[in-house]
């Protein structure tokens, strides 16, 4: 008895550091959006040279603020072919939680500092 | 060769020329047998002495970002499941930078006037080894071979060709060119080259890592575009062709 519960407290703990993977916004952004959206998150990243559609302006509030937070968080998790845009923005889903988008979302309407005026 | 010298011994008390020649035989047969793995020791001492400041050989992946961002080099724990070790042997004669913008490009970039540009001043070479050690390094790689279930359950198919599609469905479909070249000064800087891939990975390694790029580096910023397997075929086969171009030489 004694031993199984020892078995399942190792393997809770095993299973610890993977329930604490989180990131937050800031550091995913660095990760995986600046390569393309660029340091300032204006969209001159180090990657557009010969990309035939160039990435969004995170802090361009007029086209910024043309979009939903749902359409953000669709477009993050899907892509850009999602709201009929470029395949160029790649779909997210395998490396960012649903919690960590939602974060994203927030993250982008502070690069904008707009909301969704419609 | 203590057997060796115990049989030989044990036939009488002098050893005859020809006893002498077959003990030596089996001596010269024993080095031949045990030197492979001489061979594997040596380089396997290298990478200890020389790589793991910068290589991780024993695995497993980052799990964090933290972890991703003190990478300096690319992992080698799966490196016999990754590269061609004929490759590997000759570009650590003779290396040259496979990732235009560092193994992490954030640090490796400043802004520019018209985007983002690589500051060349932060990139350091790899070090270069001698035709011994290059052979013994890239034979103790080869050994390497974490994930090798990932692999297996690739099969590579080279006459799934993309013709002349192939270009169009790695920059346009998948935009794979975002952050890949496709040839010298071409394409996006923050992933490995392309144009010299075919050369560099195994087709199986290719197709899983398509596949799942998380599978084999959770952390890694290449997405999941979730490729379906013909055009995962396709794609390999293009980079496979992209290399005979050769514009490395």
């Amino acid at each position: 008895m004694n031993k199984q519960f020892f078995n399942i407290l190792f393997a809770l703990l095993l299973l610890l550091p993977a329930a604490a993977q989180a990131e937050s916004a800031a550091d995913n952004y660095k990760t995986y959006c600046m390569q393309c959206h660029g340091l300032e998150g204006t969209g001159m990243g180090a990657n557009i040279q010969d990309m035939s559609v160039q990435p969004r302006d995170h802090t361009d509030a007029k086209a910024m603020g043309g979009r939903t937070d749902a359409e953000i968080f669709k477009v993050i998790k899907e892509g850009g072919l999602a709201i009929n845009k470029s395949a160029l923005m790649p779909p997210w889903a395998d490396t960012f939680t649903d919690n960590e988008i939602n974060d994203l979302v927030k993250h982008l309407r502070k690069l904008c500092q707009c909301s969704h005026e419609g | 060769m203590l057997f060796c010298k115990r049989s030989c011994m044990l036939e009488g008390g002098v050893m005859p020329y020809q006893r002498l020649m077959i003990c030596f035989c089996m001596m010269a047969l024993w080095t031949l047998v045990l030197w492979p793995a001489h061979a594997d020791a040596n380089g396997m001492d290298i990478l200890k002495e020389r790589c793991v400041s910068c290589h991780n050989l024993q695995g497993p992946a980052p799990s964090t970002l933290a972890a991703l961002w003190q990478r300096k080099g690319p992992d080698l724990f799966y490196a016999g499941n990754k590269y061609r070790q004929q490759w590997v042997e000759a570009w650590l004669q003779n290396p040259k930078r496979i990732r235009p913008a560092g193994m992490f490009y954030i640090k490796h970039i400043k802004p520019g006037e018209k985007r983002d540009m690589v500051d060349k001043s932060t990139l350091s070479a790899h070090l270069k080894l001698n035709a011994a050690d290059a052979k013994a390094v890239a034979a103790a790689l080869a050994d390497l071979k974490a994930n090798s279930a990932l692999v297996k359950a690739e099969k590579h198919d080279a006459s799934i060709a993309p013709g002349p599609l192939g270009e169009m469905m790695f920059d346009k479909i998948y935009g794979c060119m975002a952050c890949h070249q496709i040839e010298p000064g071409y394409g996006g800087i923050t992933g490995p080259e392309i144009y010299t891939a075919g050369k560099r990975l195994t087709p199986e390694f290719m197709l899983s890592y398509i596949r799942s790029p998380q599978a084999w580096d959770a952390k890694i910023w290449m997405p999941n575009k979730h490729v379906p397997d013909a055009n995962r075929q396709k794609l390999v086969n293009y980079i496979l062709d992209l290399s005979k171009e050769n514009f490395d030489e």
